[in-house]
């Protein structure tokens, strides 16, 4: 091995030299932290560093799965992402599916167009739009709800409506972005399939049951299971910025957690160890999902 | 493609038909309308806004707005620091990303499984927020602006686009050739691999830029100095900080009341054009660019 090495370093070591910023980037700062999660089984003081900190075992586990908010963030986080991954993942195959029988081309374009170009616009100021239309005063929704006689509605102050303003604004930003990929599997279904269905005398309808979804079901299902592995990955940016003292009880997330213990309150060990479990928890399911796309498609990941 | 259907006979195809025109006429104004009320709301006097009368255009057309947010040195220092953070960053990140892309793009390059494994590895798995804090902050670049830069060199998500690009889309005959030729590999690399990438080039530079002007999380993580926050940490101040006052219904009703209704009016105002002005660039080149981004997003689709 020794061997075959230096005859590599000798053949191409302009690629070795190419790599060692690239290797040096990942050593210096993903595995250093990863060295850090001791942190999660000590004590840590600042001045005796990582490895100079005191064991304390398992001790921030047991006092994360003790506190009194614990189930509630975990239930917070598995809800949010279930909560978001049932309304947009399916709304997502149904934007492609009618834009692929849609006419007229110019509208498709168009329509295409502008349905991309919320994802790429901030979370600070789509967060910050939210606070303008939603506001309990002057805000454009609530003067719509005023002109049909309901009464103004403060809806980031409520817990009840968090989940769905998080859910229906991940929508408004991610639909055109996340309907690429079906768009192009559905681009890719054999014409031919489509005429044989015409003869038959298949209304659009019946195609798209037992033409088009057929053919993008492989795509479909491993949208699926991907999204299944990373249920418990959501995002830290967008819930911080619509989280406020009065909608606390439903957006205070593991990732919103870990956050507070640690850089709020500068509990460093605790808050390693929060955020270790959620790494972990997210890696078991992305693996279980993994195995589960190889066994259904006959490939996965990785 | 859908071709045209030949037979027009289905009453319910027609339904179907109109229904999704119908949508996505619906679904059009969903996508803009947002934007566009923004924009409207920027250009109008603040008080009818505030009162509610724009709705489909300006109204007492003014630029007020414009001239407060001018006067607003932070949102310029803002401005200034994250143009210098997209422009510094993006560059870093395509450098890094090249380095990381090419070599692990040979086939006769003995490490390259391990190595490929190493970066994958750091994908799904990672040291968490105050690990990499405690790195970032031992390596002294907290509160400094290579914070900004440094920590996200590279995106491993971007280096496999530009991987598979390498892999599929570049002939392995000029590699033959240049060898031939008498072409090392950083020279075949920049005379011949990266010159036919641009397409791919041009789709991870835009990703990378537009993560970087979007950025807001690592200047919360690791920047104290106002005068270094890039400007999403600004506008999330513009929007935060002012509806606090304008907001509390026992509010102090001694104090002048006409002057404080107008200095909401003013505050909500200015995240009005705050915003506008913070998408400013993006919505300059998004028409030019928006096909490079499909582009990219199925080029990132397919697996490698």
């Amino acid at each position: 091995m020794k061997k075959r090495i230096w005859k590599d370093l000798r053949k191409n070591w302009l690629l070795w030299v190419m790599f060692l910023p690239v290797f040096l980037y990942y050593i210096i700062f993903s595995y250093t932290p990863m060295y850090g999660i001791l942190l999660a089984f000590k004590d840590y003081k600042t001045k005796k560093g990582i490895w100079g900190s005191g064991w304390v075992g398992l001790k921030h586990f047991e006092r994360l799965f003790s506190a009194y908010n614990f189930e509630l963030i975990l239930g917070n986080t598995i809800g949010i992402s279930l909560y978001s991954l049932c309304v947009s993942f399916p709304l997502a195959i149904l934007f492609a599916l009618m834009l692929n029988y849609l006419r007229l081309s110019k509208l498709k374009k168009t329509v295409q167009m502008v349905s991309y170009a919320p994802h790429f616009i901030s979370n600070v100021v789509v967060c910050g739009m939210l606070s303008i239309f939603l506001d309990p005063n002057n805000g454009i929704v609530n003067g719509f709800l005023n002109s049909m006689g309901i009464a103004s509605v403060a809806f980031l102050s409520q817990p009840g409506m968090f989940k769905t303003i998080y859910v229906l604004s991940g929508v408004w930003q991610g639909l055109g972005w996340s309907a690429i990929i079906y768009i192009s599997a559905l681009a890719g279904v054999d014409y031919q399939l489509h005429e044989a269905a015409i003869i038959d005398g298949a209304t659009k309808l019946q195609r798209i049951q037992h033409v088009d979804i057929p053919a993008i079901s492989p795509t479909i299902t491993m949208l699926l299971i991907l999204n299944l592995g990373s249920l418990m990955g959501v995002g830290f940016e967008k819930v911080y910025l619509l989280q406020n003292d009065l909608n606390f009880n439903a957006s205070d997330i593991i990732a919103t957690y870990t956050y507070r213990v640690g850089m709020v309150n500068q509990d460093y060990g605790y808050s390693t160890a929060v955020g270790l479990f959620n790494t972990v928890i997210n890696l078991v399911l992305l693996i279980t999902a993994n195995t589960t796309a190889r066994k259904v498609n006959g490939e996965g990941l990785w | 493609m859908v071709k045209k259907n030949k037979k027009k006979g289905f009453l319910s195809d027609k339904v179907f038909d109109i229904a999704n025109v119908c949508i996505m006429i619906i679904l059009f104004f969903v996508f803009t309308y947002p934007l566009y009320y923004v924009l409207i709301s920027s250009f109008s006097s603040p008080a009818a806004v505030w009162s509610g009368n724009v709705t489909l255009w300006p109204k007492d057309f003014t630029l007020i707005g414009y001239k407060e947010l001018l006067g607003f040195g932070r949102m310029w220092i803002g401005y200034r620091n994250t143009i210098f953070y997209t422009v510094a960053g993006t560059m870093l990140n395509v450098f890094m990303t090249v380095l990381c892309a090419y070599p692990l793009s040979q086939r006769d390059w003995l490490p390259r499984n391990f190595f490929l494994k190493m970066c994958l590895f750091t994908m799904y798995f990672n040291g968490g927020l105050i690990p990499t804090y405690l790195v970032v902050k031992s390596l002294g670049l907290t509160n400094t602006g290579l914070a900004m830069i440094i920590p996200g060199a590279l995106s491993f998500y971007n280096a496999l686009i530009v991987r598979n690009y390498f892999m599929n889309s570049i002939p392995a005959e000029l590699n033959e050739a240049a060898k031939l030729d008498g072409a090392n590999a950083v020279q075949y690399l920049v005379h011949v691999v990266l010159p036919l990438s641009k397409p791919v080039l041009a789709v991870v530079t835009l990703y990378y830029a537009v993560s970087h002007w979007n950025d807001y999380y690592n200047a919360l993580v690791y920047i104290f100095d106002r005068d270094l926050q890039p400007l999403q940490s600004v506008l999330r101040e513009v929007f935060a900080s002012v509806s606090v006052n304008t907001t509390d219904p026992q509010g102090t009703a001694e104090i002048n009341v006409e002057a404080l209704y107008q200095k909401a009016q003013l505050a909500q105002n200015l995240k009005f054009t705050s915003i506008i002005v913070s998408m400013v660039p993006m919505l300059a080149i998004y028409p030019f660019i928006q096909k490079y981004f499909v582009k990219g997003a199925m080029i990132g689709a397919v697996k490698g």
